[in-house]
């Protein structure tokens, strides 16, 4: 069976550049980068090439850019290690209710730790209002962490507005850019971004590696000791096939960004259009342009996400949920509840991200298929019973 | 991480659908939290002749819905009554550990529907 993937913002298939990229570090540049002779040194380049091109694309300095394992260690060492580092300023962070858990749950420990957090609500298209923002920065804010664009609606935030008003008040400002960075232009100073998380395998890299960009001169605490490595700020040996995987990675997303972008929104709006006109009693979950250009999160009513997927993957085709059913808590996506989404229409969500690769031809597939999952579901389900009986009897 | 068994029922659930005129009706869940369940039976001399089920809910949900029907059918009730969460559990070959409350919805829409059945008995002599 042929397999349809459209679960990119989860992770996205190793593009083959990076894969020969990363095959041939692996055979071949096994060097320590912290050493002087050749090996070493030839594994250094690697790394200070792919750390080049990581700047580069987000018009940062190169000495600003520190590799970590991936988007999750980025976001705890920025939030964690601002705080940290700012105690003296004091002990109170903004953050937002949709962000991802890896900010989200390093807030929730902080706080047990004696620190303040403010969660930003979010309006009904998951984007944070600016004015809240703006009021609730007290004289011991020491961070903001927005993130750029919201995993599961893709729905976009104001960063440079944040930025701005970071700035003014002379308080540190964080972005998770984990779904941004590769699919749309950031520049740090522009956008008066001082802190940056970056992710590898959301960009058709390998996982296990990412970066923090940090602004030169924001005060913050390591909080992983060790070796002299990244500045102290993150020690350990290189994982040199991963980092320059990342660079290939960055180097084939730089190349063709706005085409890229481009193509995805045309694949999204053809894949939207089609279950509009198709299936009924559905609703749009995120902003309905200000959003990532590869994201459509859908609710269909009366219907539960995780059978939705298991359905869909009878017929090759891969995709994620907000439902309760598909994570170890069973609770719904906390992102859709922020958005005022009611429990059960939460449930009742399917996240298609796309990527590379993803042709017209795969969007049609799914546009036959996908009725037909739906119906079967809703034919099984007491809710759907209940609003037909309800129609019928007020026709 | 579900059982090929579980996979058949979700696929193909036995007894699914809605019941003209049950004789005793099982609601359980709530459609907030993700599970809602309704087990309808018609019962003939104390034994289940017919079984059906409607559910909105996940793989798990529909799976012991479905398999719930299956162990019912043609049980006298007080057999009906013994048959436990783990036993949909186990004759699916088991469920992952954060859905067996699906097996206890499945239970519970089952002993609701005998509990409604025995209700209406007594009310109808009264």
């Amino acid at each position: 069976m042929k397999r349809i993937y459209l679960d990119h913002n989860a992770t996205t298939p190793v593009h083959p550049e990076v894969a020969d990229q990363v095959c041939r570090c692996l055979r071949e540049d096994f060097g320590n980068a912290g050493t002087l002779y050749s090996y070493g040194r030839e594994a250094k380049k690697l790394v200070d090439d792919a750390r080049e091109k990581v700047a580069t694309l987000i018009g940062a300095r190169k000495e600003e850019i520190l590799f970590t394992s991936g988007g999750t260690e980025s976001d705890n060492m920025a939030v964690r290690g601002v705080a940290y580092g700012n105690i003296n300023k004091g002990r109170h962070i903004l953050t937002s209710t949709i962000e991802h858990h890896a900010v989200l749950e390093t807030c929730k420990a902080l706080e047990k730790e004696g620190f303040e957090v403010a969660y930003l609500p979010v309006d009904e298209y998951g984007t944070i209002k600016v004015d809240e923002l703006k009021n609730a920065i007290r004289s011991d804010t020491t961070l903001i962490s927005i993130m750029h664009a919201n995993n599961e609606t893709g729905s976009i935030q104001p960063v440079s507005e944040i930025g701005r008003i970071a700035k003014e008040k002379g308080v540190t400002f964080h972005t998770d850019t984990v779904q941004t960075f590769g699919k749309i232009v950031i520049n740090v100073d522009e956008m008066n971004i001082d802190l940056l998380s970056i992710s590898a395998h959301k960009l058709h890299g390998p996982k296990g590696v990412g970066a923090l960009y940090v602004r030169k001169g924001v005060k913050m605490k390591p909080v992983m000791f060790g070796g002299h490595q990244e500045r102290k700020m993150r020690p350990g040996t290189h994982n040199v096939p991963g980092i320059a995987g990342l660079g290939k990675a960055v180097e084939i997303a730089a190349s063709d960004m706005e085409e890229e972008g481009e193509k995805l929104l045309r694949v999204r709006e053809r894949l939207w259009e089609g279950i509009k006109k198709n299936i009924p009693h559905i609703r749009l979950n995120g902003h309905p342009t200000v959003r990532l250009s590869n994201t459509l999160n859908i609710s269909f009513e009366f219907v539960e996400g995780e059978s939705l997927i298991l359905s869909l993957d009878d017929h090759g085709i891969c995709v994620a949920s907000g439902s309760a059913c598909t994570s170890d808590s069973l609770e719904p996506s906390h992102v859709l509840l922020a958005m005022g989404c009611v429990p059960e229409v939460a449930h009742g969500s399917l996240r298609f991200s796309f990527g590379r690769g993803n042709t017209e031809e795969e969007i049609d597939f799914v546009i036959q298929a996908l009725p037909k999952v739906v119906g079967r579901m809703r034919s099984m389900s007491p809710l759907y019973r209940e609003f037909l009986k309800k129609q019928k009897e007020s026709a | 991480m579900y059982s090929e068994k579980v996979m058949d029922h979700f696929r193909n659930p036995r007894n699914m659908g809605e019941m003209e005129n049950p004789d005793g009706v099982g609601k359980v869940g709530n459609p907030v939290c993700g599970d809602m369940m309704e087990l309808y039976i018609k019962v003939e001399n104390d034994v289940i002749t017919d079984v059906k089920f409607m559910t909105f809910g996940c793989g798990a949900a529909i799976a012991t819905s479905s398999m719930v029907t299956e162990l019912v059918k043609g049980k006298t009730l007080d057999e009906a009554l013994k048959i436990s969460n783990a036993t949909v559990a186990e004759a699916l070959d088991g469920l992952p550990p954060v859905k067996m409350h699906c097996s206890v919805l499945a239970e519970d829409a089952l002993k609701g529907a005998i509990e409604d059945y025995r209700k209406r008995k007594v009310e109808s002599k009264v």
